[in-house]
């Protein structure tokens, strides 16, 4: 049982987890990772995009055995075939894409994991989700519900170890709370949890200790008070935090006055999710979107780019009425969308060149031969320019998320364009990839294009943007200079609190 | 809470269209019984035990077809294996008793697990494209079932035809009825109630959820293929009983009129979703389509353009519905 090893001295360890190593392919995914996990502790683990954290769960739990490394649980020696079987020994996660069977409805999926209903449903309680109607399908059900189904699931099993991967990173700021209250709950039990976030301030907030990965290999633990700065120097590496501590000055406006603005919208309605939304955005000005969950942003955006049809009202770009149509409409006329899930903007199994070169190449004048060279020169220059990494680039679907939605904006780049449409580019990357977007943001504007910007991390409006505009229930509710834009007033205005009530209201 | 609300105020729009997928096959086969019964008055017990007859093989190889798409995966060595069942049955039981017959019926059935399960067990170990897999297995089963019976012949005791051919079993249903509902309800309905049947769908629906939710997709397609088997097992002795003898090339009429039936009956082909109830009835409804247009006095060569222009009618009718549902 213990492999001819001493077992170690400290005897709270739940969860030992030594040298694990990983590859797929021509890509290392994990070179040396470690973790020790103490009974009753909640224990982050952090690190950039593509350091190996969900890779190091998955061989935790069993989703694929690794090429070396031992895991102890307990003390004892034990290599998982399956989730299955981790579930057995009382390790259970919460992937970051559900696993839940999406044609099952929600009871039968419970069925199909031997989880008692009754268990599910008093997590779902604890969660606040407990009216949820467990006959309907996964498929019918969105994200973020699905995702704390998905945790009832794990709780309702009992596990000794919960793992959770990037929970809070699509859950609105009231379902964020719940979550961190069932966790805390858990830990009070004597139940470990293992937390992995990009959220510095939730790490903060609810774990004891961190465990931080760069490039595979695990490369410090810490107590997690007072860290953030250690914490993001291990993440980075050291070279790399400098270059990003010093990348974001914020471009002193350089924004373009008196022309026509970039882009106009005019009492833009749409069914019952967005009424009246007027706005003007000008040449070389990033303006922030701030909203809550389902407030109307993803259709404000879709109608942007033509992939709705606005029910009312007017879209300008440059001072010209649009007819949007097609998304190929919205492109033809500079507004081009860099959406949340970049395998809806990706070819996943083709290289990042391709994927790059995509649009400048889509439009039927240019359905002849291709001139590769001017191609690939093109390609070069973007995917330089935003320093994608290559390790897998024959494929993009084997990029981690933050250089995926870097190959989007690279396509961008390549093309051309007026206006950038970037909703939540950043949701589930990490603190370098992050500001590298942002300083890229800013220097895509300052050179005359501008953004439109929704995040669902409010903090990063005002990193980021010259102004922002706050929507509730289909409105705009509220709009101010970058400068005003704290967290304390966009989250006010995000639930629908006017300027007249804000007085109202003691700070 | 307003999210809460929304996913409650969708549920209406949703089980309405639900509702249709469930029951859109049973009103077009409904619509085309009353159709039937328009053309031709006189449309009374023995044309339902002719219609039954006819249907049988081909509702069996949809059962098959059924289970193997909704775990995710496609079988084109059906009618093959239906082939080899059919020679099989005809080539053995041609001077054996009833009893005997019986007993090889069984072990015919088994045969047809045994040639499901290889298809399954070559897919999931190769991981080669399951339509190139059982392509492959299907040239063989063809070619095994000509080695077996050359031309057409052999032949079962009457006793044992009569079990699909009579109508004595029941004085309301012909057998071949009987027989259908019997192997789709005593082999099909239990497993889909338990968590067997589960694990099916949830392998074709999405199978690293399901292998995160404890199945063993790779066993789960080997078991789908294998009880697929069973049914193609099942229809080829079938065919023996309804033809009275073994025909190595008749088989491969039932490939792709599987296929057919399980679009037409709703089953998605990207797995998953769908049932079995709506396959052998599409079974019956291309069964009784041709008849309809012999009434007519339709020339038969245009029987097949009207029946493919159905088959897309149908599949568009399903697709409009679910445009519908993706508006509302």
């Amino acid at each position: 049982m213990q492999n001819g090893r001493p077992v170690s001295a400290d005897e709270d360890l739940l969860l030992r987890v030594t040298g694990v190593a990983k590859r797929f392919g021509s890509v290392i995914a994990l070179r040396a990772a470690g973790l020790e996990l103490r009974a009753g502790e909640i224990h982050a683990l952090m690190g950039a995009n593509g350091a190996g954290k969900s890779t190091l769960v998955k061989v935790i739990t069993g989703e694929f055995p690794a090429d070396a490394g031992e895991l102890a649980v307990a003390g004892a020696v034990s290599a998982f075939r399956s989730p299955a079987e981790a579930r057995r020994a009382g390790i259970v996660s919460v992937y970051q894409d559900p696993a839940l069977v999406p044609d099952l409805t929600i009871a039968q999926n419970m069925r199909l994991a031997r989880v008692p209903l009754e268990a599910v449903r008093a997590a779902m309680r604890d969660l606040g989700i407990e009216r949820l109607d467990l006959t309907r399908r996964a498929r019918e059900i969105d994200y973020p519900h699905l995702r704390l189904i998905d945790l009832s699931r794990a709780l309702a099993s009992k596990p000794r170890i919960l793992i959770l991967d990037e929970i809070t990173a699509a859950l609105p700021a009231d379902l964020s709370e719940r979550v961190f209250a069932v966790v805390r709950d858990w830990r009070r039990r004597g139940h470990s949890v293992i937390f992995i976030s990009h959220r510095m301030a939730e790490v903060a907030a609810l774990a004891d200790r961190a465990t931080i990965l760069r490039d595979g290999v695990t490369v410090g633990v810490t107590s997690t008070r007072d860290a953030e700065e250690k914490i993001v120097d291990m993440m980075l590496g050291s070279e790399v935090a400098k270059a990003a501590a010093e990348a974001p000055p914020r471009a002193a406006a350089g924004i373009i006055r008196g022309a026509a603005p970039a882009l106009e919208v005019r009492n833009v309605g749409f069914g019952h999710t967005l009424s009246g939304v007027s706005f003007r955005l000008g040449f070389g000005e990033i303006l922030g979107v701030a909203a809550l969950e389902g407030q109307g942003q993803q259709e404000l955006f879709d109608c942007i780019a033509g992939v709705r049809r606005a029910a009312s009202g007017e879209i300008l770009a440059n001072g010209r009425t649009l007819e949007l149509r097609h998304p190929a409409d919205a492109i033809r006329a500079g507004l081009v969308l860099v959406p949340a899930n970049r395998l809806h903007a990706l070819l996943p199994q083709r290289s990042i060149r391709e994927n790059v070169a995509l649009s400048s190449f889509a439009t039927f004048r240019a359905w002849g031969p291709i001139t590769m060279r001017a191609e690939r020169k093109r390609v070069e220059n973007a995917v330089e320019r935003l320093s994608i990494d290559r390790r897998a680039s024959a494929e993009v679907r084997r990029l981690s998320g933050g250089n995926q939605q870097k190959v989007v904006i690279a396509r961008w780049l390549a093309s051309g364009f007026r206006t950038l449409l970037c909703f939540d580019p950043t949701r589930g990357i990490d603190i370098g990839t992050k500001r590298q977007i942002y300083a890229l943001l800013r220097e895509i504007a300052a050179q005359g294009a501008s953004v439109l910007l929704f995040t669902s991390e409010l903090p990063e409006i005002r990193l980021a943007c010259d102004r922002a505009i706050v929507l509730f229930a289909g409105r705009i509710t509220a709009e101010m200079p970058a400068a005003e834009a704290d967290e304390a007033h966009l989250l006010r205005a995000a639930h629908g609190l006017t300027a007249a009530e804000r007085a109202e209201v003691p700070a | 809470m307003s999210a809460a609300n929304k996913i409650e105020a969708g549920s209406a729009a949703h089980s309405l269209s639900r509702y249709l997928r469930a029951t859109g096959m049973p009103l077009l086969f409904l619509a085309s019984i009353l159709a039937t019964l328009a053309i031709h008055r006189d449309f009374g017990a023995f044309d339902v035990q002719s219609l039954a007859l006819g249907a049988l093989p081909l509702a069996m190889a949809s059962t098959a077809q059924a289970i193997v798409v909704i775990s995710g995966g496609i079988d084109l060595s059906v009618g093959s294996m239906i082939a080899v069942a059919n020679v099989l049955s005809a080539s053995l039981m041609q001077h054996a008793s009833f009893r005997q017959s019986l007993g090889l019926a069984v072990l015919i059935i088994l045969v047809g697990a045994m040639q499901g399960a290889i298809n399954g067990t070559l897919i999931v170990l190769s991981r080669i494209p399951d339509i190139v897999v059982t392509l492959t297995t299907g040239f063989i089963w063809g070619g095994v079932a000509l080695l077996i019976l050359e031309r057409p012949g052999g032949g079962a005791p009457s006793d044992f035809l009569e079990i699909g051919a009579g109508a004595d079993l029941s004085s309301v249903l012909p057998n071949a009825l009987l027989l259908l509902i019997g192997a789709v309800g005593v082999i099909w309905v239990p497993i889909r109630s338990s968590r067997l049947g589960l694990s099916l769908y949830a392998t074709g629906s999405d199978p690293v959820a399901a292998f995160r939710s404890g199945v063993d997709p790779r066993l789960a397609r080997i078991l789908a293929y294998g009880l697929g088997g069973v049914f193609c097992g099942i229809g080829g002795v079938a065919l023996t009983m309804t033809t009275g003898i073994g025909a190595p090339l008749a088989g491969a009429y039932y490939t792709l009129s599987s296929v057919a039936a399980v679009v037409i009956g709703g089953v998605s082909l990207n797995g998953g979703r769908g049932g079995v109830l709506g396959p052998v009835l599409a079974a019956l409804l291309l069964t009784l389509l041709p008849m309809d247009l012999i009434f007519l006095n339709i020339d038969p060569n245009y029987g097949q353009v009207i029946q493919g222009t159905l088959i897309v009618l149908v599949v568009m009718i399903g697709g409009f519905a679910a445009f519908l549902q993706g508006r509302s």
